[in-house]
């Protein structure tokens, strides 16, 4: 063996252990949180758990339930109100816009990105949340307020990988619709989205994962009550903002119960993810 | 471009290949013998309320007797019971009573604090029974035309779970009641009032020092929230800071709670707004 062979061989197992140090946090964080987690949840019943409706963790009552249909609910407004703004802009960037236009303006959308989520939630409370208080009635820090904050802020992850997917059809496709007598509209609806779906069901996804696991902004605005809301202008809890809330306080159970949450919020975010990758894969072997 | 692929020519794969191993190697031997160390530092530890004052004292003391180093730590009330218990910490803190079961331990009261139920100042009411406060955050009493004011939502705004301040609200106007699930929930005293500033059908609990002028805070059966009515005991709602110790406090920990007694260490809390308790 040559000195190059050597070192060739010395390369790989310094890169393999530097791509294996990677994978072996994730595998540590997952570990460390379900062996943290997991037992409190068989000692107090899983099913008491994930259904239970009262949350007093110092007196032993572990019901998640309202934190979870909290995080729901928060991150399906946030799509709600966030995936059609965002495709309806991605769609005009590229397809009713200049190009010069596009250039100017998708940046600007990425800045978005950049602006750190407690400054959203400040926005949220300093604006948003009087605003709700004084014409629509409640207290403002709402599911509303939280829907809305995080609507903006997945737009600028929907709208970049959406444009991404978009310009990625081939220039033929456009072409051809257009030859047949389509419309730019008809191109659009009938002929692009289909061709661009996985893109953008994976910017959807990318966008639900940052609506469901940001915290900061929503402690902020969402109220932190542990009841399920009644209305869209009740206060809410998330499973993120419920770790966050408590985790300086908590010790013995309680904090055992905050792992345990984080379990919860792992396992959905697995399930997210993984429908996502099917969905998105089965369309692209249907073409 | 070039000069850069120049350097990376100069660590050598081998070089590479032994930093890392010697990263996996050294990293856990290194956390685990962090803990030892310096013996001679002082641990307090416990209440989250008493933690900011203890800070201060701890600053004071040590810039007062060089050398001498007081680690100031959370946890909670709980949790610095326990660690006195334990040993873990020298001086244990705690924003509540102790409990029956705890109180073999010594307790010191280093300072009083009261809690102030607060409203919106465009509120009209501004005077409230104790039971009133106890129906709102139970549920019973939800709009403000009970007091004569706006068909309006009361809006409770209450702290988090484990919090010393909610568990003192708990304890001394709450009682076995269970505070109201739909209640808001905020994460410290500062954020409480901040609701409570912005929302005129709020009403929220904090430490009565940190009211200032956005909020009011309520006459509870007819008393002002004061400090002269708390030294009176005509003002009810008052939670002790408490030192703990495992036992009379000796040495260090006794130099310490000796120094926060003193005219000094209670002059330096009063300008941060708790009662002082040696000047009666």
């Amino acid at each position: 063996m040559n000195r190059l062979q050597r070192n060739e061989k010395l390369t790989r197992l310094a890169l393999l252990m530097i791509a294996f140090s990677a994978v072996s946090i994730l595998a540590i964080i997952t570990i460390f949180i379900f062996s943290e987690g997991t037992p409190i949840m068989f000692r107090y019943g899983f099913k008491k758990f994930l259904f239970g409706l009262d949350w007093y963790p110092t007196e032993k009552s572990f019901g998640l339930l309202p934190m979870i249909t909290g995080s729901v609910m928060v991150t399906a407004g946030a799509l709600i109100l966030g995936v059609p703004f965002g495709l309806a802009c991605a769609v005009f960037l590229t397809e009713f816009s200049s190009k010069r236009l596009r250039r100017v303006v998708k940046p600007v959308i990425e800045l978005l990105a950049g602006i750190p989520s407690v400054v959203y939630g400040f926005m949220g409370v300093v604006i948003l949340v009087p605003f709700i208080r004084e014409t629509l009635g409640g207290p403002g820090l709402s599911v509303l307020a939280a829907s809305v904050i995080l609507g903006i802020m997945i737009l600028p992850t929907i709208i970049s990988i959406s444009i991404d997917s978009l310009l990625a059809v081939p220039a033929t496709y456009r072409e051809g619709s257009i030859a047949m007598g389509a419309t730019r509209w008809q191109t659009v609806k009938m002929v692009l989205f289909p061709a661009a779906r996985s893109g953008i069901i994976a910017s959807i996804i990318l966008g639900m994962g940052r609506a469901i696991g940001e915290t900061m902004a929503v402690i902020m605005i969402a109220g932190n009550a542990i009841s399920i809301p009644n209305s869209l202008l009740a206060p809410v809890r998330t499973l993120t903002s419920n770790i966050a809330l408590e985790m300086g306080y908590a010790s013995g159970e309680h904090r055992e119960a905050l792992f345990a949450t984080g379990v919860i919020l792992f396992v959905i975010i697995m399930i997210l993810n993984t429908i996502a990758n099917v969905t998105s894969a089965r369309r692209i072997r249907k073409k | 471009m070039s000069s850069l692929i120049g350097k990376a020519r100069y660590l050598s794969p081998g070089a590479l290949a032994a930093l890392c191993i010697s990263l996996f190697l050294i990293a856990p031997g290194h956390i685990s013998c962090r803990r030892s160390g310096s013996k001679r530092e002082l641990i307090v530890a416990g209440s989250t309320s008493i933690q900011p004052f203890a800070d201060r004292w701890a600053e004071i003391y040590m810039k007062k007797y060089p050398g001498r180093v007081v680690n100031v730590q959370g946890g909670g009330s709980s949790a610095g019971i326990q660690a006195a218990r334990s040993g873990a910490a020298d001086i244990g803190t705690s924003s509540r009573e102790l409990k029956p079961e705890e109180k073999d331990l010594t307790e010191t009261v280093v300072a009083r604090d009261g809690l102030a139920i607060i409203v919106h100042p465009n509120n009209p009411v501004s005077d409230m029974s104790l039971s009133q406060v106890k129906q709102i955050f139970f549920g019973q009493l939800r709009s403000w035309k009970e007091f004569n004011s706006q068909d309006k939502r009361i809006d409770a705004v209450t702290r988090e779970e484990g919090s010393g301040t909610r568990g003192a609200f708990q304890e001394l106007v709450m009682g076995k009641n269970r505070i109201l699930k739909d209640a808001i929930v905020e994460d410290s005293n500062g954020t409480v009032r901040e609701i409570v500033a912005g929302d005129p059908d709020s009403i929220g609990y904090i430490s009565l020092g940190l009211v200032n002028e956005r909020v009011k805070a309520l006459n509870l059966d007819g008393t002002k929230a004061t400090d002269e009515n708390i030294l009176l005991n005509t003002y009810r709602l008052v939670r002790p800071f408490l030192f703990v110790t495992k036992g009379p406090a000796k040495g260090e920990a006794k130099d310490f709670i000796d120094f926060v007694l003193s005219a000094e260490g209670q002059d330096l809390i009063k300008k941060e707004g708790l009662i002082p308790v040696t000047q009666r």
